[in-house]
């Protein structure tokens, strides 16, 4: 298990070493002169030359990698062109909007998806079933943008029962969930519809094998048989969809937050391009990359720890 | 006298009559329709301006009404259809080709070389395309370009995989071990064996990678990181719709409803061609 562990970190770091060396690629090399997609075409050559210097951009790009990466390992993104202020202050300041988000929306997702998941899999072939999945194929297709107007138009605009979109803030706990409830709601369903499919065939299968079939011929119920024999096993793939869905979360809240509005992560990685900000958004994508790649390396470690077939296998 | 051999049914004629595979080529053929058909005819002009005309209802003239520059709702849908297929046909098609060739290539070389396509494959998966037409935009600027090779660099490694693990199969065979046996070159071997028998699988997966990129582009075109004005884009118009809720609430159904019918299409083809071509899973079911 060591070993495995072990080989898993290598990867996780090799991930993350190719990630930033990607990400330090497109939006430095690619572009030529930095400096001239900040400043614009008509920057006075001036201008330029003090802000290559300022932020040392006229030195070789292998020593600013350098530079950048190790700095960024000590929480050192670097200032931000427009705010003038370290972009980690920005970060920080703006993960209470986009982490309650991204964790409220997953865990959203979990309980709609094991419930609609487990609903077909007790009726499989029956019109519970067959409902279930026409809505999931209808909720994979449904853009999470195009959901999130849609429950304006109905919760905000012609109900009135929660706000179109802003973000009070924590100071006041109950107005700043209600705030969160229609874009953590347009982002969960969507992951759900998937989910749901992966639970549902999930579930179907452990109960094909043979000891869900003993359990029941001992005289279980249905119920106990599925929570005490198959949704343990059945958890496994599940478990693994959800880290990958964590992804999609993550880059889904980058859209629902503008479009409700909120002030998070998303909102400024707008309009940071908006204002030509490059190394904000320098900063900001190689955060939304780490959090997508430590997620799915957790899920990983979590199913090496979990799974005993893993753990023997690697002692072997 | 001799009665005439009836001829044997085509293959997976019994899974034609699925209504899966009917309504997603129905769906998936009318996109297509409305995407050539813009090409020689909209009921307007899209793009051009009539303030007197804003915000119609539906009538006889405008058949999903005008918006708020008094364009034709009806004509910008159809646009937007061809700019969704334009999209997703280039953005599947090079990043989808790109990564079939990675993974052929992986596949026929073996060793160090396939662990090292895979492992680039895996980190592939680390960009969400958001995250990679973000940089994009923020180095060149909001393009339609930039949004096609966003689409397309996301479809490398999942192209790369299946082609690999598609192609190991076919590396097994008879006729592969002959062909080498006779000398043939492990190229001429991808090419001429591994690449028309694993052409199927990619066909399937690129119709639900269709899928994907057309829900792609609507999100990217809606953030302002596709289409760019005035050109119609499904996306786009949502977004100018979200704006007038309050007023014209009805200006933000159509365009969602074009992506969602688009999606479901190629999801539903793509499902059904999977269970039509691989007569295992026919029977697994």
């Amino acid at each position: 298990m060591t070993l495995l562990l072990a080989r898993r970190v290598l990867t996780l770091i090799l991930t993350l070493l190719v990630v930033s060396v990607v990400v330090f690629a497109v939006m430095n090399v690619l572009p030529g002169d930095p400096a001239l997609v900040v400043l614009g075409m008509d920057s006075t050559p001036e201008a330029q030359a003090a802000l290559r210097e300022r932020f040392g951009l006229d030195r070789p790009v292998v020593e600013r990698y350098l530079e950048w990466i190790l700095a960024a390992l000590r929480g050192d993104f670097g200032r931000s062109y427009t705010f003038a202020v370290p972009v980690s202050e920005l970060i920080v300041e703006r993960l209470p909007v986009t982490v309650p988000l991204a964790l409220l929306a997953t865990l959203l997702t979990v309980v709609v998806a094991l419930a609609l998941g487990v609903t077909a899999a007790l009726n499989h072939g029956r019109p519970g079933d067959w409902a279930v999945m026409t809505l999931s194929q209808f909720g994979v297709a449904v853009p999470a943008f195009w959901l999130a107007i849609l429950l304006v138009l109905v919760f905000a605009v012609t109900l009135r029962w929660l706000p179109p979109g802003g973000f009070p803030g924590w100071e006041d706990p109950v107005a700043a969930l209600r705030a969160l409830i229609l874009p953590t709601v347009s982002l969960a369903l969507v992951q759900s519809a998937i989910l749901a499919r992966v639970t549902r065939s999930s579930i179907l299968e452990v109960m094909r094998l043979d000891y869900a079939r003993t359990a029941r011929a001992k005289g279980l119920s249905r119920r106990t048989t599925l929570i005490r024999h198959v949704l343990p096993n059945a958890l496994i793939p599940i478990v693994t969809i959800v880290g990958l869905q964590f992804a999609s979360v993550v880059t889904g809240a980058i859209v629902i937050e503008n479009v409700f509005y909120l002030p998070g992560l998303g909102r400024l990685i707008f309009q940071s391009i908006t204002n030509r900000d490059l190394f904000t958004v320098q900063a900001l994508v190689m955060f939304f990359a780490v959090a997508v790649v430590v997620a799915n390396f957790l899920v990983d470690v979590a199913y090496i720890l979990a799974d005993p077939r893993l753990r023997k296998g690697a002692a072997e | 006298m001799t009665v005439p051999a009836r001829p044997l049914p085509p293959r997976g004629a019994a899974r034609v009559g699925r209504p899966g595979l009917i309504l997603g080529g129905a769906l998936v053929g009318a996109v297509f329709l409305a995407a050539l058909l813009s090409l020689v005819w909209t009921p307007h002009d899209p793009v051009a301006i009539d303030i007197p005309a804003r915000f119609l209802p539906p009538s006889a003239e405008h058949w999903l009404g005008t918006d708020q520059f008094g364009r034709d709702v009806a004509s910008q849908l159809l646009v937007g259809a061809r700019n969704s297929v334009l999209v997703a046909l280039l953005a599947v098609g090079i990043g989808g080709s790109l990564g079939a060739a990675l993974g052929l290539w992986a596949s026929a070389m073996g060793g160090w070389v396939e662990e090292a396509v895979m492992r680039l494959a895996d980190f592939g998966f680390a960009f969400p395309a958001l995250l990679f037409a973000i940089m994009l935009a923020a180095v060149f600027g909001p393009s339609l370009t930039n949004a096609v090779l966003a689409i397309a660099f996301i479809n490398v490694p999942i192209f790369a995989r299946v082609a690999r693990g598609s192609a190991n199969l076919i590396q097994r065979m008879d006729y592969v071990m002959a062909a080498r046996a006779a000398g043939r070159s492990r190229t001429a071997i991808a090419l001429a064996h591994v690449l028309p028998n694993v052409s199927a699988v990619l066909m399937v997966q690129a119709t639900i990678e269709f899928a994907v990129a057309i829900l792609a582009e609507a999100a990217l075109s809606y953030l302002g990181l596709g289409v760019q004005p005035p050109t119609p884009s499904w996306g786009r118009m949502l977004s100018e719709a979200q704006t007038l809720l309050y007023l014209h609430p009805g200006l933000a159904v159509w365009p969602g409803l074009c992506i969602v019918a688009a999606v479901i299409g190629f999801n539903m083809l793509g499902d059904g061609l999977r269970d039509w071509a691989d007569p295992r899973l026919r029977h697994a079911r």
